[in-house]
């Protein structure tokens, strides 16, 4: 063997080493198939998720109001830095998710993967959805299943290479998929139903929380305020630095949309406030007990 | 009803009215009515102000106090606005506003969400007690939200 061709079998040696590492790095990892194993899902629970999960400000379709927002046909687009990405339908039709099982469901919520094995864009705040329980996805399966189907057909997302390589997601998910708690310690019940809330189903930092150039989020100044994706306007800072409203001013404002000067909430938070203006009086109180105990970041 | 009725009317044809009128307008005009708007805004916010400090608990509930503000925004609500919306007077047309250009672009809607309003207060007017007041600002809140959620831009 000549010094060449050694040298020549050596980099293609690396050159596969590399790739093993990337294919393994980046496979689509589902849940363990015994996740869901004896759960039965109860729809009356689940529309309590569905709500607390904000899936109808994504998921129905471009203004929709009142009893259209349970028609999860999906259509709304996102700009941002990454490319624009499209709401699938979501309802129990061919065109949405007929004929998904619970772990379909909890693979897309809590692995990112699709039923076929393909990563999902981090737009689905899956990495958020990672810490919901397995009774909750099997619960809002069932509730999904009673509401009305749509035939609307999914737009393709307009990502531009190299983000339309969805394998490559498997990297991000190595680098900034993570299912532990922010905050870590919770003992109180109320804290941490708080915390389940804000930090699983409510998926408060998708939005709250700045971003790294990578798009991952910078657990550092968990709640403390972003650029909005789409360019225009910030998102507020909400942790105690910033958010010094009183307990009962920030419960008025989850359940109304009326800041303690009777501005209204507007934009994405008014989706936000119609989802949580369904859950009861204690989750509410829960969700202002996680913000006053989370760190303050100024 | 009857009240009902006319309010809606005088808010969706106030605001429909509003999308077809000529924007031959100084800029100072158009600022005027921008301020105008506001104003209404305000009066809106401190008389939810009343009715929200109850509902929340921090001051006393007193049904006279309470009906008196929600009928205060039955009345702002009712008003014909058309004066107060030309064309022209979006953002990015003149300073100060965070009105969308797309509410022009679909001015019955608005004029649906402002009818909405003044149901919501109607409801509000209508409680007698703490529960029915707590109840209705949740409508409130929504009528609000609705119409700033289409047509208002972020800070």
């Amino acid at each position: 063997m000549t010094r060449f061709t050694r040298g020549l079998a050596l980099l293609i040696l690396l050159a596969l080493a590399g790739f093993g590492v990337f294919w393994v790095v980046t496979a689509p990892d589902r849940l363990p198939g015994d996740t869901f194993a004896g759960l039965t899902g109860d729809a009356a629970r689940g529309e309590q998720v569905f709500w607390a999960g904000g899936c109808a400000s994504c998921h129905s379709a471009p203004g929709a109001e009142g009893e259209a927002r349970l028609v999860l046909a999906g259509g709304r687009a996102f700009d941002t830095d990454f490319g624009t990405f499209h709401a699938p339908n979501i309802s129990p039709s061919a065109a949405g998710l007929a004929g998904w099982s619970v772990a379909d469901l909890g693979n897309a919520m809590m692995r990112g993967v699709s039923p076929e094995g393909a990563h999902y864009y981090p737009a689905f705040p899956y990495a958020s959805y990672v810490k919901a329980t397995p009774q909750d996805v099997a619960d809002l399966h069932a509730f999904l299943a009673t509401l009305p189907a749509s035939d609307t057909a999914n737009l393709p997302h307009e990502v531009g290479f190299p983000f339309s390589v969805r394998r490559l997601l498997g990297g991000w998910k190595f680098l900034f998929f993570r299912n532990d708690w922010v905050l870590a310690e919770a003992e109180d019940p109320t804290l941490a139903r708080g915390r389940y809330l804000a930090e699983a189903l409510g998926h408060c930092a998708e939005c709250h929380t700045p971003r790294n150039a990578l798009g991952g989020l910078d657990r550092a100044r968990w709640l403390a305020g972003a650029p909005s994706p789409d360019g225009k306007g910030t998102i507020p800072n909400i942790t105690p630095a910033k958010l010094d409203w009183t307990d009962r001013d920030i419960a008025a404002y989850l359940k109304t949309g009326f800041t303690p000067d009777f501005d209204s909430a507007g934009g994405e938070m008014a989706e936000v406030v119609q989802n949580m203006s369904h859950l009861p009086d204690e989750d509410i109180a829960a969700i202002v007990a996680y913000l006053k105990a989370v760190p303050a970041v100024e | 009803m009857k009240h009902l009725i006319a309010g809606l009317l005088i808010a969706g044809c106030g605001l429909a009215g509003a999308a077809q009128a000529e924007s031959h307008m100084s800029n100072e005009d158009l600022m005027k009515a921008v301020k105008a708007r506001q104003a209404t805004m305000q009066l809106y916010a401190f008389n939810l102000g009343t009715l929200g400090a109850m509902a929340k608990g921090d001051i006393e509930y007193d049904v006279d106090a309470a009906q008196a503000a929600a009928g205060n925004i039955v009345k702002l609500s009712s008003q014909n606005q058309m004066a107060y919306w030309p064309a022209g007077s979006a953002q990015g047309q003149v300073e100060g506003t965070r009105a969308l250009p797309a509410m022009w672009d679909n001015m019955s809607d608005a004029a649906a969400k402002g009818g909405a309003l003044v149901e919501a207060a109607m409801a509000a007017e209508a409680a007698t007690d703490l529960a029915g007041l707590q109840a209705a600002m949740a409508g409130l809140g929504g009528a609000c939200g609705a119409c700033h959620k289409a047509y208002r831009a972020p800070n």
